[in-house]
């Protein structure tokens, strides 16, 4: 159920024995490396880092906070540019903001002094296309979220699940093959959580969309994971990747049976032994 | 610019770093709303029960100790003259209005651009921000008798000592408006191909539109100061002018109808941009 593999790159893809895999590749991280020059000094952010990201596939990238994830997520999409390696899509190099990634940030990231309508037509506005042709679109997604009735209030009228899931909408209202989640649900609560992750399910199995998912929390990554890739604390590296085989749909009653547990304490000692040999060095 | 400062920032949607947070939270703005309470009609019956008790209690103060009226008139003494001498005024209260919106105009456009402009470019803004502080706090009433001798005892040295005292308020409240950064709404509409002036206008001037408000207001009040200590300086005509000649002749009944005439309009003036913030930042409260 949960063989591990070595730093894998793009080539190697297909041994393993999860069916998304066999896949062509959508995304490929191939040794990414980032330093950022503070007035401090130089801070290495990522070393070195490789993953490849299957078409349809749901990756989770976990790590202790400050290791670089947001950084690697943020050069995936193409807000950053990475001192040393590159970026793939589709096998061409991601070097600016590109229309087939959508992004969805930390804490929702709404405009407060838009309506949640406004909100989710920003993207069209960057584009110059009229959100009237994605009307439908918009509406079906709206729907599906269950927030169609709430259009014309203000991110602050809202709850923390609700923002998110706007932010979900607006990133998927444009249609883009690969989403990118910056610990979209890091701030809220547990219950809350628990529907979000298995909202971005549904949606991800009606879709078929690329994921790459950034989290620090296990459960969460297990529970919504293809694959899981572990990261080692800063500067972030590629130390383990964890095949998830539970099959779909995944209920959250999964995230309580003694399989789900013991690859949580599996996956937790992992990043444990990872913290401790970089403070020992 | 915008960019390189995304490039090279390690992501963080942590609240906001200190230095950054100050500048949010001015209080300038929280004294804007904060006066928001006022909305029962007890609260309203009260300030009203208050003004008639000061106003009453004035008038008989006054009578019962015979106060001259050239040391101060009762209130109704004032009332009346306004009532009567209004027309005499009125054409006063449209000069010094005309004076205050052109220069207000002139001083909001000019001082808005510039702190749009160069907040772009922080170098340019650190050579510059001293010399703008240095206008804010110099009054620039000093300078009106220097215009009044090359424009003579028109409306154009008022009109250019009310710009010269609005512009910079303004300037410096905006560009305090144009620097909030917040690093995760630009990642955002760069990660939706925002390109640099689409940033501009969707994402930084929305969020400067609160400090903006703020500047508009004070820099209005400022400049119907200057306006009016300007016309007393010098000129035949405006509110301020009107003051100086009717304290000249001790027609004080007249003379405290015109400081009541510009009480009213600094209170619309906070009434309205009030009502602004309420209207277009009410986002940020």
């Amino acid at each position: 159920m949960t063989g591990w593999s070595d730093n894998e790159v793009g080539a190697r893809s297909g041994v393993s024995g999860n069916r998304r895999q066999q896949r062509p590749a959508k995304l490929i991280v191939d040794s990414a490396s980032k330093v950022y020059q503070t007035k401090t000094g130089a801070v290495p952010a990522l070393e070195d880092f490789h993953m490849v990201a299957h078409e349809g596939e749901l990756v989770c990238v976990i790590g202790p906070s400050g290791c670089g994830k947001s950084t690697l997520l943020w050069s995936m999409a193409g807000l950053h540019a990475l001192s040393r390696g590159r970026i793939l899509l589709d096998e061409k190099p991601v070097v600016e903001p590109d229309p087939q990634i959508g992004m969805v940030f930390q804490d929702a990231n709404l405009l407060p002094w838009r309506t949640l309508q406004r909100n989710i037509e920003l993207p069209f506005e960057f584009k110059r296309r009229k959100p009237r042709d994605y009307r439908q679109r918009i509406d079906a997604l709206l729907a599906r979220v269950g927030l169609e009735g709430f259009r014309d209030k203000y991110p602050r009228e809202l709850s923390g699940g609700m923002q998110q899931r706007a932010s979900i909408v607006r990133s998927l209202s444009f249609d883009p093959t690969v989403l990118l989640m910056d610990e979209p649900f890091g701030a809220l609560d547990a219950f809350t959580r628990d529907e979000m992750n298995l909202l971005i399910q549904e949606i991800w199995m009606e879709t078929g969309k690329t994921i790459v998912f950034v989290t620090h929390n296990i459960a969460e990554a297990i529970f919504l994971a293809d694959r899981i890739m572990v990261m080692t604390p800063r500067p972030g590296r590629l130390s383990r990747v964890y095949d998830i085989d539970f099959p779909r749909p995944r209920p959250i009653a999964l995230t309580t049976t003694p399989e789900f547990v013991a690859l949580v304490a599996d996956i937790k000692a992992s990043i444990d032994h990872g913290t401790r040999a970089a403070r020992g060095q | 610019m915008v960019d390189s400062q995304l490039r090279d920032s390690i992501p963080t949607f942590e609240k906001r770093p200190a230095s950054e947070a100050a500048e949010v939270d001015l209080s300038n703005w929280a004294a804007l709303t904060s006066g928001s309470g006022i909305r029962t009609w007890a609260e309203v019956t009260a300030i009203g029960l208050v003004a008639v008790v000061i106003i009453g209690g004035t008038e008989v103060l006054l009578r019962v100790f015979e106060v001259p009226q050239y040391i101060m008139p009762t209130p109704s003494q004032i009332a009346m003259a306004l009532f009567t001498d209004f027309r005499f005024i009125a054409p006063h209260v449209v000069i010094t209005l005309t004076e205050l919106a052109i220069g207000f105009a002139i001083g909001a456009s000019v001082g808005l651009v510039l702190a749009a402009v160069i907040t772009q470019f922080p170098f340019v803004e650190k050579i510059v921000t001293p010399y703008i502080l240095l206008l804010v706090t110099t009054p620039m009433l000093a300078l009106v008798p220097l215009l009044i001798l090359r424009f003579g005892f028109g409306m154009e040295p008022r009109i250019i000592a009310v710009a010269l005292a609005v512009g910079p308020m303004v300037m410096i409240n905006a560009a305090t408006g144009f620097r909030r950064v917040d690093l995760a709404k630009i990642a955002l509409a760069r990660s939706f191909g925002a390109t640099t002036p689409q940033i501009f206008l969707k994402i930084r001037v929305p969020m400067a539109v609160p400090m903006i408000i703020v500047g508009l207001m004070v820099g209005s009040i400022f400049g119907l100061l200057t306006a009016v200590g300007a016309e007393m300086v010098g000129g035949s005509a405006g509110l301020g002018n009107r003051l100086a000649y009717y304290s000249s002749l001790i027609h004080m009944p007249q003379f405290f109808a015109c400081i009541l005439i510009l009480a009213v309009i600094g209170i619309s003036i906070y009434v309205f941009f009030f009502w602004a913030g309420k209207r277009w930042a009410s986002w940020e409260a």
